[in-house]
């Protein structure tokens, strides 16, 4: 039975009840105003997505506290999104199917989205992607956004949606801090988590609109469903300057720098 | 009796793309070998159902696709289903060639040669597709091998004159296919060839 306090039968009570909710702190939840230096601050749950808008220069640390964290990521220049992130140009073109420091996240048009300039997981996967509902129904019983154990690719719908796309717009994701290594014959092996506190960041190169999910890797092997929370955090920084060492590493590379920065002062004549 | 519906040659660097009705074979021969056949499936009725070759490398747990391999949309349903394979290991991993990655793998100096995007988008169009609906795709005897550390290449082709693959459609699926154009790289030998595409039923 309601008592007098929490009645909500009124709209006075209603406002009083939603109200006294005003200050409470959780887990998982964006931090705002953002600690002091940083442009965003989020912890997002097992399960759960965000999506976010960053300057070109943003450093985006993601942080696997507690060790069954699994960021599938897309990107897409803000403003332009037909250009995104195509995973299959970043390990063909790069000549390599693992992510690690050092690894550009490149776009459909031949220049980089972002580069990753930290990584203490080392397990990361760019070929198997995210889970589909379909999937999850079967492994685990329910694939639904929010359901119990919520499919990547469901999730990547709404945070999508939030900047104007549509189903048509998710092309195969990346993922971090859960890794799959191919065996000589093709087989695909998982190599679970790197812990706690794995962390890896990445520098925007362009203006990017980010989606992340946070959900359990379409190959973790085990039976249930584990996802732990996420950490996200955005600071201000400047895109990898000429003379950097990414810039250089590879032909390919400075070839994608060329054409980036091109596109970036394309930008810059528009304003 | 098998009934052949649509025979057509591919020339080099061509695009092509049909609808294939549900049960029906689609069959892909390397006429003169060592040919990439890039190729991207949608269900016909709904083309934001397209390939997925992250769904498909998940749901089958290897890199390379041949006999027995079930081609998954992004949404985890069967397209089509590899029925036979005389290459035995076809990509799809690589993706397709466009302008734009050349300049990335190549030079600038590439930027005006023929590339798989441009087939895409150019055969896409006839059926209302646009380059949002541009994914990894599969690339039919292209050999995409990856070393213990990750180095990932394109290198020399396995498949050899008249080889070919046969895919059965789950549901009416658009195929759209770029007999792939590349002139810088071991997936065609250097050399692009045509290919034969047959669709038949029972």
């Amino acid at each position: 039975m309601t008592t007098p306090e929490t009645s909500t039968a009124t709209t006075v009570a209603a406002r009083a009840h939603a109200r006294a909710q005003h200050g409470r702190v959780v887990e998982c939840m964006p931090q705002l105003p953002p600690p002091e230096g940083t442009l965003w601050a989020e912890t997002v749950a097992g399960g759960n997505y965000t999506h976010l808008a960053v300057p070109a220069g943003t450093e985006l640390t993601l942080t696997d506290t507690e060790g069954d964290a699994c960021a599938h990521l897309l990107l897409y220049v803000t403003g332009r999104p037909w250009e995104r992130l195509n995973a299959a140009d970043t390990v063909k073109v790069q000549w390599n199917a693992y992510l690690g420091a050092g690894s550009l996240l490149l776009s459909d048009q031949g220049r980089v989205l972002a580069t990753l300039v930290e990584d203490t997981s080392g397990r990361h996967d760019a070929l198997t992607g995210t889970s589909a509902a379909a999937r999850n129904a079967a492994r685990y019983g329910d694939g639904s956004a929010h359901g119990p154990s919520p499919a990547g690719r469901e999730l990547f719908k709404l945070a999508a949606a939030k900047h104007g796309l549509t189903p048509r717009d998710l092309p195969p994701a990346v993922s971090f801090f859960k890794g799959v290594r191919a065996e000589p014959d093709g087989a695909l092996t998982p190599t679970g988590s790197a812990g706690p506190g794995a962390r890896v960041t990445l520098r925007a190169e362009q203006p990017l609109t980010v989606l992340i999910a946070n959900t359990a890797h379409p190959l973790d092997p085990r039976p249930g469903y584990h996802c732990t929370p996420l950490a996200v955090r955005a600071v201000p920084g400047r895109p990898t300057a000429p003379g950097d060492g990414p810039r250089t590493a590879t032909p390919e590379a400075h070839r994608a720098f060329l054409n980036t920065d091109a596109a970036n002062s394309t930008t810059l004549e528009a304003r | 009796m098998t009934t052949v519906v649509l025979d057509q040659l591919v020339p080099a660097r061509a695009g092509w793309s049909a609808v294939v009705r549900r049960g029906q074979l689609l069959t892909i021969t390397d006429l003169a070998g060592n040919q990439a056949v890039d190729c991207l499936l949608y269900d016909a009725h709904d083309t934001t159902v397209r390939y997925s070759a992250p769904d498909t490398l998940q749901a089958q747990g290897s890199l390379f696709l041949t006999k027995g391999s079930v081609l998954l949309s992004d949404e985890h349903t069967p397209l089509m289903t590899v029925l036979a394979d005389d290459c035995g290991r076809h990509d799809t991993v690589g993706g397709a060639c466009s302008k734009e990655s050349n300049t990335l793998r190549y030079g600038h100096h590439t930027w005006s040669q023929h590339a798989c995007v441009e087939n895409f988008l150019a055969e896409g169009a006839r059926w209302g597709l646009g380059k949002r609906d541009l994914v990894s795709n599969i690339n039919w005897y292209m050999n995409v091998p990856v070393e213990a550390d990750g180095t990932l290449g394109i290198v020399d082709g396995l498949s050899s004159p008249g080889l070919k693959v046969v895919l059965r459609a789950e549901r009416d699926v658009l195929v759209l296919v770029s007999n792939c154009p590349q002139i810088n790289n071991p997936c065609n030998g250097f050399d692009p060839t045509p290919v034969q595409m047959t669709i038949s039923e029972d």
